[in-house]
Protein backbone atom coordinates (compact mmCIF):
# COMPACT_ATOMS: atom_id res chain seq x y z
CA UNK A 1 0.00 0.00 0.00
CA UNK A 2 2.77 2.10 1.03
CA UNK A 3 4.59 1.84 -2.31
CA UNK A 4 1.44 2.19 -4.12
CA UNK A 5 0.63 5.57 -2.53
CA UNK A 6 4.45 6.72 -3.44
CA UNK A 7 3.75 5.79 -7.14
CA UNK A 8 0.43 7.08 -7.30
CA UNK A 9 1.68 10.49 -6.03
CA UNK A 10 5.01 10.47 -8.15
CA UNK A 11 2.27 9.68 -11.06
CA UNK A 12 -0.15 12.69 -10.15
CA UNK A 13 3.17 14.84 -10.29
CA UNK A 14 4.29 14.16 -13.54
CA UNK A 15 0.51 13.34 -14.71
CA UNK A 16 -0.47 17.66 -13.82
CA UNK A 17 2.69 18.54 -15.99
CA UNK A 18 1.59 16.54 -18.77
CA UNK A 19 -1.85 17.75 -18.33
CA UNK A 20 -0.59 21.37 -18.76
CA UNK A 21 1.28 20.69 -21.61
CA UNK A 22 -1.95 18.59 -23.23
CA UNK A 23 -3.65 21.70 -22.30
CA UNK A 24 -1.00 23.81 -23.99
CA UNK A 25 -1.70 21.68 -27.33
CA UNK A 26 -5.42 22.65 -26.85
CA UNK A 27 -5.11 26.48 -26.77
CA UNK A 28 -3.11 26.62 -30.27
CA UNK A 29 -5.68 24.07 -31.51
CA UNK A 30 -8.58 25.87 -30.52
CA UNK A 31 -7.42 29.02 -31.71
CA UNK A 32 -5.76 27.60 -35.13
CA UNK A 33 -6.41 24.21 -35.33
CA UNK A 34 -2.90 23.53 -35.83
CA UNK A 35 -0.84 20.76 -33.43
CA UNK A 36 2.17 22.88 -31.93
CA UNK A 37 4.68 20.41 -31.64
CA UNK A 38 7.36 22.96 -29.78
CA UNK A 39 5.07 22.48 -26.82
CA UNK A 40 7.46 20.38 -25.56
CA UNK A 41 10.50 22.88 -25.73
CA UNK A 42 7.82 26.00 -23.43
CA UNK A 43 8.56 23.33 -20.89
CA UNK A 44 12.18 23.01 -20.99
CA UNK A 45 12.29 26.62 -21.21
CA UNK A 46 10.59 27.29 -18.42
CA UNK A 47 12.69 24.88 -15.94
CA UNK A 48 15.81 26.68 -17.57
CA UNK A 49 15.21 29.78 -17.07
CA UNK A 50 13.87 29.51 -14.07
CA UNK A 51 17.38 27.86 -13.05
CA UNK A 52 18.67 30.81 -15.13
CA UNK A 53 17.09 33.39 -13.11
CA UNK A 54 17.47 31.78 -9.81
CA UNK A 55 20.79 30.22 -9.76
CA UNK A 56 22.90 33.12 -12.46
CA UNK A 57 21.30 35.52 -11.99
CA UNK A 58 20.40 35.58 -8.23
CA UNK A 59 16.79 37.35 -8.89
CA UNK A 60 14.68 36.18 -5.53
CA UNK A 61 12.34 33.62 -6.19
CA UNK A 62 9.33 35.50 -7.05
CA UNK A 63 11.09 37.89 -9.48
CA UNK A 64 12.52 34.98 -11.09
CA UNK A 65 8.99 33.05 -11.84
CA UNK A 66 7.75 36.13 -13.47
CA UNK A 67 10.50 37.16 -15.69
CA UNK A 68 10.31 33.40 -16.50
CA UNK A 69 6.80 33.50 -17.42
CA UNK A 70 7.52 37.02 -19.16
CA UNK A 71 10.21 35.66 -21.03
CA UNK A 72 8.34 31.96 -21.91
CA UNK A 73 5.29 34.54 -23.43
CA UNK A 74 7.92 36.95 -25.10
CA UNK A 75 9.12 33.51 -26.94
CA UNK A 76 5.17 32.54 -28.09
CA UNK A 77 5.11 35.57 -29.59
CA UNK A 78 7.93 35.67 -31.19
CA UNK A 79 7.26 32.07 -32.65
CA UNK A 80 3.96 32.97 -33.85
CA UNK A 81 5.40 36.53 -35.28
CA UNK A 82 8.53 34.78 -36.95
CA UNK A 83 6.66 31.46 -38.46
CA UNK A 84 2.74 31.57 -38.32
CA UNK A 85 2.13 34.68 -38.98
CA UNK A 86 4.35 35.88 -42.19
CA UNK A 87 3.53 31.85 -43.36
CA UNK A 88 0.13 33.15 -44.67
CA UNK A 89 -1.04 29.54 -45.76
CA UNK A 90 -3.89 27.60 -44.81
CA UNK A 91 -2.33 24.45 -44.92
CA UNK A 92 -2.07 22.75 -41.45
CA UNK A 93 0.06 20.34 -42.27
CA UNK A 94 2.33 23.11 -43.13
CA UNK A 95 2.15 24.85 -40.21
CA UNK A 96 2.48 21.80 -38.18
CA UNK A 97 5.83 20.70 -40.07
CA UNK A 98 7.18 24.41 -39.32
CA UNK A 99 6.14 24.25 -35.36
CA UNK A 100 8.28 20.69 -35.29
CA UNK A 101 11.49 22.95 -37.29
CA UNK A 102 11.19 25.79 -33.99
CA UNK A 103 11.20 23.07 -32.03
CA UNK A 104 14.41 22.00 -33.70
CA UNK A 105 15.61 25.56 -32.95
CA UNK A 106 14.98 25.89 -30.32
CA UNK A 107 16.86 22.69 -29.13
CA UNK A 108 19.47 24.13 -30.27
CA UNK A 109 19.78 27.35 -29.12
CA UNK A 110 19.26 25.74 -25.65
CA UNK A 111 21.96 23.69 -26.20
CA UNK A 112 24.29 26.37 -27.41
CA UNK A 113 23.30 28.24 -23.80
CA UNK A 114 22.98 25.22 -21.35
CA UNK A 115 24.57 22.29 -22.50
CA UNK A 116 23.66 19.40 -21.82
CA UNK A 117 23.79 18.46 -18.22
CA UNK A 118 20.81 18.02 -16.22
CA UNK A 119 19.52 21.44 -14.57
CA UNK A 120 18.14 21.77 -10.89
CA UNK A 121 17.28 24.56 -8.25
CA UNK A 122 15.88 24.03 -4.83
CA UNK A 123 12.04 23.57 -3.99
CA UNK A 124 10.09 26.67 -3.99
CA UNK A 125 9.46 25.92 -0.14
CA UNK A 126 12.16 24.31 2.31
CA UNK A 127 11.27 21.91 4.81
CA UNK A 128 11.18 18.06 5.49
CA UNK A 129 8.70 15.41 3.11
CA UNK A 130 5.29 14.57 4.49
CA UNK A 131 4.71 11.45 4.83
CA UNK A 132 1.24 9.88 4.55
CA UNK A 133 0.41 6.44 4.91
CA UNK A 134 4.38 5.58 4.62
CA UNK A 135 4.93 7.36 1.41
CA UNK A 136 7.33 9.85 1.56
CA UNK A 137 5.71 13.52 0.00
CA UNK A 138 8.15 15.96 -1.15
CA UNK A 139 6.94 19.68 -0.63
CA UNK A 140 7.45 20.27 -4.10
CA UNK A 141 4.91 17.64 -5.23
CA UNK A 142 1.87 19.97 -3.57
CA UNK A 143 3.58 23.09 -5.27
CA UNK A 144 3.26 21.55 -8.65
CA UNK A 145 -0.27 20.03 -8.05
CA UNK A 146 -1.24 23.73 -6.60
CA UNK A 147 0.05 25.67 -9.77
CA UNK A 148 -1.33 22.85 -12.04
CA UNK A 149 -4.49 23.57 -10.21
CA UNK A 150 -4.43 27.22 -10.23
CA UNK A 151 -3.52 26.44 -14.31
CA UNK A 152 -7.06 25.01 -14.49
CA UNK A 153 -9.30 27.26 -12.73
CA UNK A 154 -7.04 30.26 -14.59
CA UNK A 155 -8.06 28.90 -17.65
CA UNK A 156 -11.17 27.70 -17.18
CA UNK A 157 -12.17 31.28 -16.17
CA UNK A 158 -10.27 32.92 -18.97
CA UNK A 159 -12.06 31.14 -21.70
CA UNK A 160 -15.24 30.91 -19.74
CA UNK A 161 -15.97 34.78 -18.11
CA UNK A 162 -13.98 37.02 -19.94
CA UNK A 163 -14.49 38.75 -23.46
CA UNK A 164 -10.87 38.33 -24.45
CA UNK A 165 -11.54 35.14 -23.68
CA UNK A 166 -15.01 33.83 -25.66
CA UNK A 167 -13.52 35.64 -28.47
CA UNK A 168 -10.62 33.37 -28.52
CA UNK A 169 -13.36 30.38 -28.64
CA UNK A 170 -15.14 32.51 -31.28
CA UNK A 171 -12.05 32.56 -33.24
CA UNK A 172 -11.59 28.99 -32.90
CA UNK A 173 -15.45 27.92 -33.92
CA UNK A 174 -15.51 30.86 -37.22
CA UNK A 175 -12.74 33.04 -37.47
CA UNK A 176 -15.08 34.77 -40.70
CA UNK A 177 -17.52 35.58 -37.82
CA UNK A 178 -15.36 36.62 -35.50
CA UNK A 179 -14.00 39.27 -37.64
CA UNK A 180 -17.43 40.40 -38.61
CA UNK A 181 -17.93 41.06 -35.16
CA UNK A 182 -15.07 42.88 -34.40
CA UNK A 183 -12.49 40.74 -33.16
CA UNK A 184 -8.88 41.19 -34.18
CA UNK A 185 -8.25 37.17 -34.97
CA UNK A 186 -4.51 37.33 -35.73
CA UNK A 187 -4.26 39.11 -32.13
CA UNK A 188 -5.84 36.49 -31.03
CA UNK A 189 -3.66 33.66 -32.70
CA UNK A 190 -0.46 35.26 -31.20
CA UNK A 191 -2.20 35.61 -27.82
CA UNK A 192 -2.82 31.38 -28.11
CA UNK A 193 0.85 31.33 -28.52
CA UNK A 194 1.30 33.46 -25.55
CA UNK A 195 -0.89 31.97 -23.11
CA UNK A 196 0.23 28.10 -24.55
CA UNK A 197 4.06 28.89 -24.22
CA UNK A 198 3.19 30.53 -20.48
CA UNK A 199 1.65 27.11 -19.63
CA UNK A 200 3.87 25.13 -20.48
CA UNK A 201 6.78 27.21 -18.72
CA UNK A 202 5.00 27.50 -15.37
CA UNK A 203 5.00 23.20 -15.68
CA UNK A 204 8.60 23.04 -16.54
CA UNK A 205 9.31 25.72 -13.71
CA UNK A 206 7.52 23.60 -11.78
CA UNK A 207 8.72 20.13 -11.73
CA UNK A 208 12.77 20.97 -12.70
CA UNK A 209 13.32 20.74 -8.97
CA UNK A 210 11.79 17.09 -8.81
CA UNK A 211 12.53 16.10 -11.86
CA UNK A 212 15.89 17.96 -13.48
CA UNK A 213 15.48 19.57 -17.01
CA UNK A 214 18.42 19.33 -19.60
CA UNK A 215 17.68 20.81 -23.44
CA UNK A 216 16.45 17.97 -25.31
CA UNK A 217 13.67 16.93 -23.38
CA UNK A 218 10.96 18.66 -24.83
CA UNK A 219 10.05 16.20 -27.86
CA UNK A 220 9.22 13.03 -25.10
CA UNK A 221 7.10 15.76 -23.01
CA UNK A 222 4.94 16.94 -26.39
CA UNK A 223 4.33 13.28 -26.98
CA UNK A 224 3.06 12.78 -23.35
CA UNK A 225 0.75 16.12 -23.59
CA UNK A 226 -0.13 15.43 -27.22
CA UNK A 227 -1.17 11.97 -26.03
CA UNK A 228 -2.86 13.24 -23.20
CA UNK A 229 -5.04 16.05 -24.96
CA UNK A 230 -5.99 13.43 -27.59
CA UNK A 231 -6.98 10.76 -24.68
CA UNK A 232 -9.33 13.41 -23.91
CA UNK A 233 -10.46 14.71 -27.07
CA UNK A 234 -8.40 17.30 -28.72
CA UNK A 235 -9.38 20.44 -28.03
CA UNK A 236 -11.33 20.28 -24.72
CA UNK A 237 -9.39 21.09 -21.68
CA UNK A 238 -11.06 19.38 -18.82
CA UNK A 239 -10.13 16.30 -21.59
CA UNK A 240 -6.69 17.18 -21.44
CA UNK A 241 -6.58 17.24 -17.38
CA UNK A 242 -8.42 13.12 -16.99
CA UNK A 243 -5.22 12.72 -19.61
CA UNK A 244 -2.37 13.93 -18.11
CA UNK A 245 -2.82 12.56 -14.88
CA UNK A 246 -4.00 8.94 -16.19
CA UNK A 247 -1.14 9.12 -18.49
CA UNK A 248 0.89 9.84 -15.22
CA UNK A 249 -0.08 7.42 -12.81
CA UNK A 250 0.36 4.57 -15.69
CA UNK A 251 3.26 5.50 -16.33
CA UNK A 252 4.48 5.81 -12.66
CA UNK A 253 3.05 2.03 -11.59
CA UNK A 254 4.65 0.71 -15.43
CA UNK A 255 7.93 1.45 -13.80
CA UNK A 256 7.23 0.80 -10.48
CA UNK A 257 5.69 -2.75 -10.47
CA UNK A 258 6.80 -3.69 -14.36
CA UNK A 259 10.01 -2.02 -15.64
CA UNK A 260 11.31 1.46 -15.24
CA UNK A 261 12.54 1.15 -19.17
CA UNK A 262 8.77 0.68 -20.11
CA UNK A 263 7.71 3.99 -18.74
CA UNK A 264 7.78 5.98 -22.37
CA UNK A 265 6.32 3.56 -24.14
CA UNK A 266 2.91 3.75 -21.81
CA UNK A 267 1.73 7.09 -23.19
CA UNK A 268 2.93 5.47 -27.07
CA UNK A 269 0.35 2.69 -26.36
CA UNK A 270 -2.35 4.83 -25.08
CA UNK A 271 -1.83 6.93 -27.73
CA UNK A 272 -2.52 4.22 -30.71
CA UNK A 273 -4.97 2.18 -28.50
CA UNK A 274 -7.02 5.83 -28.65
CA UNK A 275 -6.55 6.68 -32.46
CA UNK A 276 -7.27 3.07 -33.22
CA UNK A 277 -10.79 2.37 -31.09
CA UNK A 278 -11.72 5.87 -29.60
CA UNK A 279 -10.07 8.58 -31.94
CA UNK A 280 -12.58 11.27 -30.78
CA UNK A 281 -10.79 10.59 -27.27
CA UNK A 282 -12.69 8.78 -23.99
CA UNK A 283 -14.94 11.58 -23.55
CA UNK A 284 -15.86 12.17 -27.28
CA UNK A 285 -18.90 14.04 -27.35
CA UNK A 286 -20.52 13.69 -31.05
CA UNK A 287 -23.29 16.39 -30.23
CA UNK A 288 -20.01 18.86 -29.73
CA UNK A 289 -18.26 18.10 -32.30
CA UNK A 290 -20.77 18.52 -34.59
CA UNK A 291 -21.55 21.79 -33.48
CA UNK A 292 -18.39 22.82 -34.20
CA UNK A 293 -17.71 21.24 -37.74
CA UNK A 294 -20.28 23.28 -38.28
CA UNK B 1 -24.53 56.94 -46.64
CA UNK B 2 -22.79 54.15 -48.84
CA UNK B 3 -20.45 54.38 -51.76
CA UNK B 4 -19.47 52.04 -54.32
CA UNK B 5 -16.82 53.36 -57.18
CA UNK B 6 -15.98 51.08 -60.09
CA UNK B 7 -15.04 47.85 -57.98
CA UNK B 8 -13.23 45.58 -59.34
CA UNK B 9 -13.15 42.03 -57.51
CA UNK B 10 -11.04 39.09 -58.46
CA UNK B 11 -10.95 35.35 -56.86
CA UNK B 12 -8.25 34.23 -58.08
CA UNK B 13 -7.97 34.60 -62.19
CA UNK B 14 -12.28 35.08 -62.04
CA UNK B 15 -13.36 38.42 -62.06
CA UNK B 16 -16.06 38.24 -59.82
CA UNK B 17 -16.90 41.80 -60.02
CA UNK B 18 -16.72 44.26 -62.88
CA UNK B 19 -16.59 47.89 -62.24
CA UNK B 20 -19.45 48.02 -60.14
CA UNK B 21 -20.90 51.45 -58.48
CA UNK B 22 -23.82 51.45 -56.29
CA UNK B 23 -24.95 53.65 -53.53
CA UNK B 24 -27.04 53.58 -50.36
CA UNK B 25 -29.04 56.50 -48.97
CA UNK B 26 -29.15 56.96 -45.31
CA UNK B 27 -31.74 55.13 -44.10
CA UNK B 28 -32.90 53.24 -47.20
CA UNK B 29 -32.94 49.73 -47.58
CA UNK B 30 -32.03 48.47 -50.99
CA UNK B 31 -32.05 45.68 -52.22
CA UNK B 32 -29.35 43.54 -54.58
CA UNK B 33 -30.57 40.84 -56.38
CA UNK B 34 -29.10 38.05 -58.71
CA UNK B 35 -28.59 34.31 -59.84
CA UNK B 36 -26.52 32.43 -58.43
CA UNK B 37 -22.93 33.41 -58.71
CA UNK B 38 -23.52 37.09 -60.04
CA UNK B 39 -21.55 38.22 -57.53
CA UNK B 40 -23.64 39.65 -54.68
CA UNK B 41 -22.10 38.11 -51.31
CA UNK B 42 -18.57 38.66 -52.93
CA UNK B 43 -19.93 42.62 -52.95
CA UNK B 44 -21.29 42.57 -49.51
CA UNK B 45 -17.61 41.26 -48.37
CA UNK B 46 -15.56 43.31 -50.29
CA UNK B 47 -17.78 46.34 -48.14
CA UNK B 48 -16.99 44.44 -44.95
CA UNK B 49 -13.45 44.09 -45.48
CA UNK B 50 -13.22 40.41 -45.65
CA UNK B 51 -12.61 40.49 -49.75
CA UNK B 52 -9.86 43.12 -50.95
CA UNK B 53 -10.87 44.93 -54.27
CA UNK B 54 -8.26 45.56 -57.21
CA UNK B 55 -10.00 48.74 -58.09
CA UNK B 56 -12.06 51.22 -56.91
CA UNK B 57 -13.15 52.47 -53.45
CA UNK B 58 -15.61 52.12 -50.84
CA UNK B 59 -16.51 55.22 -49.01
CA UNK B 60 -18.68 55.16 -45.92
CA UNK B 61 -20.20 58.45 -44.45
CA UNK B 62 -17.22 60.35 -46.29
CA UNK B 63 -14.40 58.29 -45.13
CA UNK B 64 -12.51 55.64 -47.38
CA UNK B 65 -12.79 52.27 -46.45
CA UNK B 66 -11.72 50.23 -48.83
CA UNK B 67 -8.52 48.59 -47.76
CA UNK B 68 -9.75 48.41 -44.27
CA UNK B 69 -9.93 45.44 -41.98
CA UNK B 70 -12.88 43.69 -41.07
CA UNK B 71 -12.47 44.69 -37.46
CA UNK B 72 -11.89 48.32 -38.29
CA UNK B 73 -15.09 48.52 -40.57
CA UNK B 74 -17.54 46.78 -37.89
CA UNK B 75 -16.16 49.62 -35.74
CA UNK B 76 -16.91 52.61 -38.11
CA UNK B 77 -20.59 51.46 -38.10
CA UNK B 78 -21.25 48.57 -41.00
CA UNK B 79 -22.13 45.31 -39.52
CA UNK B 80 -22.17 42.38 -41.80
CA UNK B 81 -24.78 39.06 -41.07
CA UNK B 82 -22.77 36.86 -43.62
CA UNK B 83 -24.79 34.23 -45.19
CA UNK B 84 -26.36 30.96 -43.41
CA UNK B 85 -25.52 33.76 -40.30
CA UNK B 86 -22.83 32.13 -39.02
CA UNK B 87 -23.29 31.80 -35.52
CA UNK B 88 -21.09 30.37 -32.78
CA UNK B 89 -22.38 27.42 -32.94
CA UNK B 90 -20.95 25.79 -29.70
CA UNK B 91 -21.41 28.99 -27.22
CA UNK B 92 -24.93 29.78 -25.57
CA UNK B 93 -26.99 32.59 -27.57
CA UNK B 94 -25.97 34.97 -24.82
CA UNK B 95 -22.45 34.63 -25.28
CA UNK B 96 -22.94 34.95 -29.16
CA UNK B 97 -24.90 38.58 -28.26
CA UNK B 98 -22.18 39.33 -26.23
CA UNK B 99 -19.45 39.02 -29.00
CA UNK B 100 -21.33 41.22 -30.93
CA UNK B 101 -20.31 43.54 -28.90
CA UNK B 102 -17.01 42.72 -28.78
CA UNK B 103 -15.30 45.69 -30.35
CA UNK B 104 -17.46 48.57 -27.81
CA UNK B 105 -17.11 46.36 -24.83
CA UNK B 106 -14.32 47.96 -23.51
CA UNK B 107 -15.29 51.46 -24.17
CA UNK B 108 -19.07 51.54 -23.29
CA UNK B 109 -18.68 49.21 -20.13
CA UNK B 110 -20.89 46.37 -19.60
CA UNK B 111 -24.39 47.59 -18.02
CA UNK B 112 -24.81 49.35 -21.74
CA UNK B 113 -24.01 46.12 -23.26
CA UNK B 114 -26.49 44.31 -20.93
CA UNK B 115 -29.19 46.76 -22.07
CA UNK B 116 -28.34 46.00 -25.39
CA UNK B 117 -29.07 42.75 -24.66
CA UNK B 118 -32.47 43.20 -23.45
CA UNK B 119 -33.31 45.29 -26.21
CA UNK B 120 -32.25 42.94 -28.88
CA UNK B 121 -34.57 40.05 -26.29
CA UNK B 122 -37.03 42.72 -26.93
CA UNK B 123 -37.04 42.36 -30.48
CA UNK B 124 -36.64 38.51 -31.15
CA UNK B 125 -38.19 37.16 -28.15
CA UNK B 126 -37.46 33.48 -28.76
CA UNK B 127 -33.50 34.53 -28.59
CA UNK B 128 -34.87 35.63 -24.85
CA UNK B 129 -36.27 32.45 -23.97
CA UNK B 130 -33.09 30.22 -25.48
CA UNK B 131 -30.63 32.54 -23.83
CA UNK B 132 -29.21 29.82 -22.11
CA UNK B 133 -29.01 27.23 -25.01
CA UNK B 134 -26.36 26.76 -27.10
CA UNK B 135 -26.66 28.45 -30.87
CA UNK B 136 -26.14 25.52 -32.59
CA UNK B 137 -29.37 23.40 -31.58
CA UNK B 138 -31.42 26.89 -32.73
CA UNK B 139 -33.62 26.00 -35.78
CA UNK B 140 -32.41 27.67 -39.05
CA UNK B 141 -34.72 30.72 -38.80
CA UNK B 142 -33.75 31.25 -35.04
CA UNK B 143 -30.17 31.22 -35.72
CA UNK B 144 -30.91 33.66 -38.59
CA UNK B 145 -32.31 35.92 -35.47
CA UNK B 146 -29.59 35.31 -33.55
CA UNK B 147 -26.98 36.41 -36.06
CA UNK B 148 -29.04 39.58 -36.79
CA UNK B 149 -29.17 40.30 -32.94
CA UNK B 150 -25.65 39.73 -32.68
CA UNK B 151 -25.00 42.33 -35.69
CA UNK B 152 -27.11 44.80 -33.72
CA UNK B 153 -25.27 44.51 -30.58
CA UNK B 154 -22.60 46.16 -32.80
CA UNK B 155 -24.76 49.22 -32.67
CA UNK B 156 -24.02 49.31 -36.38
CA UNK B 157 -25.48 52.13 -38.61
CA UNK B 158 -25.44 49.74 -41.29
CA UNK B 159 -26.36 46.29 -42.13
CA UNK B 160 -25.18 44.04 -44.72
CA UNK B 161 -27.56 41.07 -45.05
CA UNK B 162 -27.08 37.87 -47.21
CA UNK B 163 -29.67 36.36 -48.02
CA UNK B 164 -31.61 35.94 -44.79
CA UNK B 165 -34.03 33.53 -46.49
CA UNK B 166 -31.80 30.89 -47.40
CA UNK B 167 -33.61 27.65 -46.31
CA UNK B 168 -36.05 28.92 -44.46
CA UNK B 169 -39.87 28.23 -44.49
CA UNK B 170 -41.71 30.95 -46.02
CA UNK B 171 -43.42 31.77 -43.50
CA UNK B 172 -40.36 32.49 -41.63
CA UNK B 173 -38.97 34.54 -44.26
CA UNK B 174 -42.00 36.71 -44.13
CA UNK B 175 -41.23 36.82 -40.74
CA UNK B 176 -37.85 38.26 -40.95
CA UNK B 177 -38.16 40.37 -43.68
CA UNK B 178 -40.84 42.09 -41.67
CA UNK B 179 -38.27 42.41 -39.38
CA UNK B 180 -35.94 43.90 -41.45
CA UNK B 181 -38.19 46.49 -42.31
CA UNK B 182 -39.28 47.17 -38.90
CA UNK B 183 -35.79 47.66 -37.75
CA UNK B 184 -35.03 50.69 -40.46
CA UNK B 185 -38.29 52.10 -39.07
CA UNK B 186 -37.48 52.25 -35.23
CA UNK B 187 -33.42 52.37 -35.43
CA UNK B 188 -33.23 54.41 -38.86
CA UNK B 189 -30.36 51.67 -39.73
CA UNK B 190 -29.70 51.58 -43.75
CA UNK B 191 -30.00 48.46 -44.63
CA UNK B 192 -28.11 46.73 -48.00
CA UNK B 193 -30.20 43.21 -48.63
CA UNK B 194 -28.85 40.42 -50.48
CA UNK B 195 -31.62 38.07 -52.02
CA UNK B 196 -32.11 35.96 -54.61
CA UNK B 197 -35.62 35.67 -53.17
CA UNK B 198 -36.19 39.00 -55.29
CA UNK B 199 -39.93 39.75 -55.03
CA UNK B 200 -39.94 39.31 -51.37
CA UNK B 201 -36.95 41.66 -51.08
CA UNK B 202 -38.24 44.27 -53.20
CA UNK B 203 -41.36 44.54 -51.40
CA UNK B 204 -39.71 45.96 -48.69
CA UNK B 205 -36.71 48.18 -50.21
CA UNK B 206 -36.64 51.62 -51.88
CA UNK B 207 -34.51 50.55 -54.97
CA UNK B 208 -32.95 47.61 -55.98
CA UNK B 209 -29.86 46.80 -57.99
CA UNK B 210 -29.68 43.37 -60.33
CA UNK B 211 -26.40 41.75 -60.60
CA UNK B 212 -25.85 39.42 -63.36
CA UNK B 213 -21.96 38.03 -64.07
CA UNK B 214 -20.68 40.52 -61.88
CA UNK B 215 -22.08 43.60 -63.59
CA UNK B 216 -24.93 45.68 -62.76
CA UNK B 217 -27.84 45.06 -65.31
CA UNK B 218 -30.27 47.47 -64.35
CA UNK B 219 -30.67 49.40 -61.31
CA UNK B 220 -33.76 51.51 -59.89
CA UNK B 221 -36.37 52.23 -57.65
CA UNK B 222 -38.07 48.63 -56.39
CA UNK B 223 -41.54 49.88 -58.12
CA UNK B 224 -39.70 50.15 -61.24
CA UNK B 225 -37.66 47.37 -60.88
CA UNK B 226 -41.07 44.87 -59.80
CA UNK B 227 -42.45 45.98 -63.00
CA UNK B 228 -39.62 45.51 -65.21
CA UNK B 229 -40.53 42.63 -67.51
CA UNK B 230 -36.70 42.00 -68.43
CA UNK B 231 -36.60 41.53 -64.32
CA UNK B 232 -40.16 39.56 -64.11
CA UNK B 233 -38.56 37.10 -66.60
CA UNK B 234 -35.81 36.52 -64.97
CA UNK B 235 -35.85 37.12 -61.84
CA UNK B 236 -39.41 37.02 -60.43
CA UNK B 237 -40.47 34.21 -61.75
CA UNK B 238 -43.58 35.57 -63.82
CA UNK B 239 -43.98 35.10 -67.82
CA UNK B 240 -44.32 38.78 -69.25
CA UNK B 241 -47.46 37.89 -71.31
Amino acid sequence: MTVFLQFLFSGLTVGSVYALIGMGFNIIYNATSIINLAQGEFVVIGGLLMWFFLESCNVPFFAAIGLSILSAGLIGLIMERLTIRPLRTNDLLVMTMVTIAVSIVMRGLLMFKFGKEPYSYAAFTEGDPLVIGGAVIQLQTFWVLGITAACILGLYAFFNLTMVGKAMRACSFDPTAASLVGIPVSRMIMFSFILSAVVGAVGGAAITPISLMEYDKGPMLAVKGFCAAIMGGLGRGRGAIVGGLTIGILESMTAGYLHSGLKDAVALVILLAILFFRPAGMFGNTTMQRLKGH
Amino acid sequence: MLKLKNIDVFYGKIHAIKHVSLHVDEGSIVALIGANGAGKSTLLRTISGLHRSEQGSVIFSESDITRKAPEEIVRLGISHVPERGHVFKPMTVEDNLLLGAYHRSARSGRSAVRDEMEHVYTIFPVLGQRRRQLAGTLSGGEQQMLAIGRALMAKPRMLLLDEPSMGLAPLIVREILGMIAQLRKTLGLTVLLVEQNARSALRIADSGYVLETGRVLVQGTAEDLLANRDVQRAYLGRDAE
